[in-house]
């Protein structure tokens, strides 16, 4: 499980970045907390961390084009 | 404010000067004859659209952009669709003024919310104050800061006056007073020595101190303190899961019924032969899409409970989740340990009672003098209540009667110090204790002496802790203990809890609270509360595991749902009451936002409720619901 800090400016844009984000594939479980601006990703074994994390961003982006996730 | 709420306080300020400045004008036009906007020719009707379509965009460009890359991805329904389609609607329908207008107000609320999240946020770390930024290693007599990442275990490091402790470790020099506030929520310092082990995270306040560091930054407790707290939110609680799924429903629901308000009684019109009224009928159904818009659930649910957790840290109740927070409200069992969490944990000398003709102190003292060379803990009791140093000399001849006591020549007389069975074995005859504990009895030259008691201290809170609890809607205080169950019923009936389980071994612990889980309804939550030691197991068995004093105990914390940083049991009903007050808020915002919206929506729908009234159902109650939920993060008792 990795935690990264996240950008996001709405409760409701932060569950939609969850969504999003569990249905990346290699990804096993997401939670994004929305008030710490976290977002933890529990990564299926042997996914490669970093592929996935560029995927996970996109599916983010394109759910809320605002967001940021620091890598 | 952060570079982007200014950017879009900006916007706010433009657009809405220049929709005031435009009505106005329009107004004036119109009242002083100039245009008919009743009726206006093709030229003013452009003029009036181009004209209010300057701070429309201004102020609402991004959510256009957003609603309609939403559309592309398939992420329809969600609050920029609603505002998109609601006020491009209104423009379509020449309702400009009002379109501009519901724009305005939905950025001001979506700027409002971002404030009061960001700054309770800030509040919040404020709190939790306790991030140490550098250490300091000497070297060459000059003081270096270096990241507290990289100094390893075994270094000495230095702690000026004022600084935080960065890392756990040892007083190797200097002493001082620290304030534990950030981490206790105690505000009286408490003072450090040489040889005192410190956690960091307290502040130095008075003297320099050097420090041998026994742990990494990253395991030291601060650290540990720290991510616990920034990883609470990740556990959700029921309300919150409550509300996602509701706003998943609840939007497309909206947008159909809104929908179907637009089409069917302009159709049903056409049906009976009436005229259609379209615009009428469409104006409604865009009101009912503005007033639906679920932000004001959606974003004050998980304030209240980060205020909360924030609120309680500030008290020094760490609590791991948002579901535990909400856990507490329903606590209708409350289990103890009773040795270091209703008691002090350490044997004191709690009665004296010597014969007639010798003094309290004598007693005392000969007692603390043939138990010196011993090293059981009711020796150390004995010592501890003398106070003076003990002359070895005074002493010879020690014996260890083992399973009975001790006997030696004290100042040359022959003293013996032990239970009953030695006073038996002796052929004295004993004093029978009126008090519970345990029982030292002394003979001097062969003669009964007196008596010392010495027990386990109850904590001085403790009886006003479980009052607390009874108060907070506990219906029952079971108190769990290794102890024998004579001195078990008498603490238990000296604090008031209602079942006392005695003589258990540290597995029959789990046994007994399984029982009690087994017994319980299904919505009635258990706590245990245990000092962290040897207690692991029960603390993750029950509903809510509260490991108190912890700072330090890596497997409590890990262990515990919540964490309470000093060994005061009163903080339990003080987390209740927190638990509680956040859950009335949660309450609250969700009837009130919805009773609001419903209310409005229904108005909405025979017409009662116009545009402006939409906004109020939107961007107002999201307003106060917010300010609501940051009343979470403060509580006094």
């Amino acid at each position: 499980m990795k935690k990264y800090k996240i950008e996001v400016d709405c409760a409701n844009c932060a569950a939609k970045m969850e969504d999003a984000t569990k249905k990346v594939a290699g990804v096993k479980d997401a939670t994004v907390a929305f008030m710490a601006q976290k977002m933890s990703v529990e990564f299926e074994d042997g996914a490669d961390e970093a592929e996935v994390m560029k995927n996970v961003l996109k599916a983010c982006k394109k759910v809320e084009p605002d967001c940021e996730i620091f890598m | 404010m952060t570079k982007k709420q200014k950017k879009v306080l900006r916007r706010i300020i433009i657009s809405a000067v220049l929709l005031v400045a435009i009505a106005v004008t329009f107004t004036v036009l119109e009242k002083t004859g100039t245009v008919d906007f009743e009726n206006p020719s093709i030229m003013w009707r452009c003029i009036e659209i181009v004209a209010y379509l300057i701070p429309y965009l201004i102020i609402g460009y991004d959510i256009l952009k957003k609603a309609f890359l939403g559309i592309i991805h398939g992420e329809v329904f969600d609050e920029n669709f609603l505002m998109a389609i609601a006020t491009v609607g209104a423009m379509v329908l020449g309702e400009y003024k009002e379109a501009s207008a519901v724009m305005l107000f939905y950025q001001i609320g979506e700027l409002f919310q971002s404030y009061a999240v960001g700054k309770s946020r800030k509040n919040i770390t404020a709190l939790m104050d306790i991030r140490p930024d550098y250490a300091n290693i000497e070297k060459d007599g000059k003081l270096e800061q270096v990241d507290p990442d990289d100094v390893q275990i075994g270094t000495v490091i230095v702690v000026q006056p004022g600084e935080k402790v960065p890392i756990d470790g040892k007083v190797v020099e200097g002493s001082s007073s620290l304030n534990t506030s950030a981490l206790t929520g105690e505000s009286v310092p408490r003072e450090v020595h040489v040889g005192d082990e410190i956690i960091s995270g307290c502040v130095n306040l008075t003297g320099l101190i050097k420090i041998e560091t026994s742990k990494e930054f990253g395991e030291s407790t601060v650290s540990k303190i720290l991510d616990l707290v920034e990883n609470s939110s990740m556990k959700k609680s029921r309300s919150e899961n409550f509300i996602t799924r509701f706003a998943k429903y609840y939007t497309p629901a909206v947008c159909i019924a809104a929908l179907a308000l637009a089409v069917l009684p302009p159709l049903v019109n056409i049906i009976m032969g009436n005229p259609a009224a379209w615009s009428k009928w469409i104006i409604r159904a865009l009101t009912t899409l503005v007033i639906s818009c679920p932000c004001a659930l959606v974003i004050s649910i998980p304030l209240s409970f980060f205020g909360g957790i924030g609120g309680a840290s500030a008290k020094g109740i760490l609590v791991k989740g948002s579901n535990y927070l909400e856990a507490l409200s329903y606590t209708k069992y409350v289990v103890c340990d009773k040795t270091g969490t209703l008691t002090k944990g350490v044997f004191q000398v709690t009665e004296i009672h010597p014969v007639s003709g010798m003094s309290e102190a004598d007693l005392l003292e000969k007692a603390a003098l043939v138990e010196s060379y011993s090293n059981h803990p009711i020796s150390k009791s004995l010592k501890e209540a003398y106070g003076k140093d003990i002359d070895n000399n005074r002493v010879v001849d020690a014996k260890e009667i083992s399973g009975h006591g001790v006997s030696a020549v004290v100042d040359g007389h022959e003293v013996a110090a032990g239970n009953v069975k030695l006073m038996k074995h002796m052929n004295i005859e004993a004093a029978v204790p009126t008090s519970v504990g345990t029982e030292i009895h002394v003979a001097v030259d062969g003669k009964y002496a007196g008596y010392i008691l010495i027990s386990d201290v109850v904590k001085p809170n403790a009886k006003e802790a479980i009052r607390g609890l009874k108060e907070a809607g506990v219906s029952k205080v079971v108190m769990l203990t290794g102890d024998a169950k004579k001195v078990a019923d008498a603490v238990g009936s000296e604090l008031g809890v209602d079942e006392v389980r005695s003589e258990l071994l540290p597995g029959d612990k789990v046994d007994e609270v399984e029982k009690l889980i087994a017994a319980k309804g299904e919505k009635e939550k258990l706590a245990f509360v245990g000092d962290g030691i040897n207690d692991a197991p029960v603390l993750s068995r029950a509903d809510i595991g509260i490991a108190m004093g912890a700072l330090g105990s890596d497997a409590a914390i890990e262990a515990a749902d919540i964490v309470l940083m000093d060994d005061d049991p009163a903080k339990i009903s003080t987390a209740m009451k927190i638990s509680k007050k956040t859950l009335r808020i949660v309450h609250q915002n969700i009837v009130f936002a919805l009773v609001i919206k419903f209310a409005c929506l229904a108005l909405g729908a025979v017409g009662f409720v116009n545009m402006w009234w939409a906004i109020f159902a939107d961007v107002g109650v999201m307003i106060l619901a917010v300010l609501n939920a940051t009343r979470a993060l403060s509580f006094k008792e």
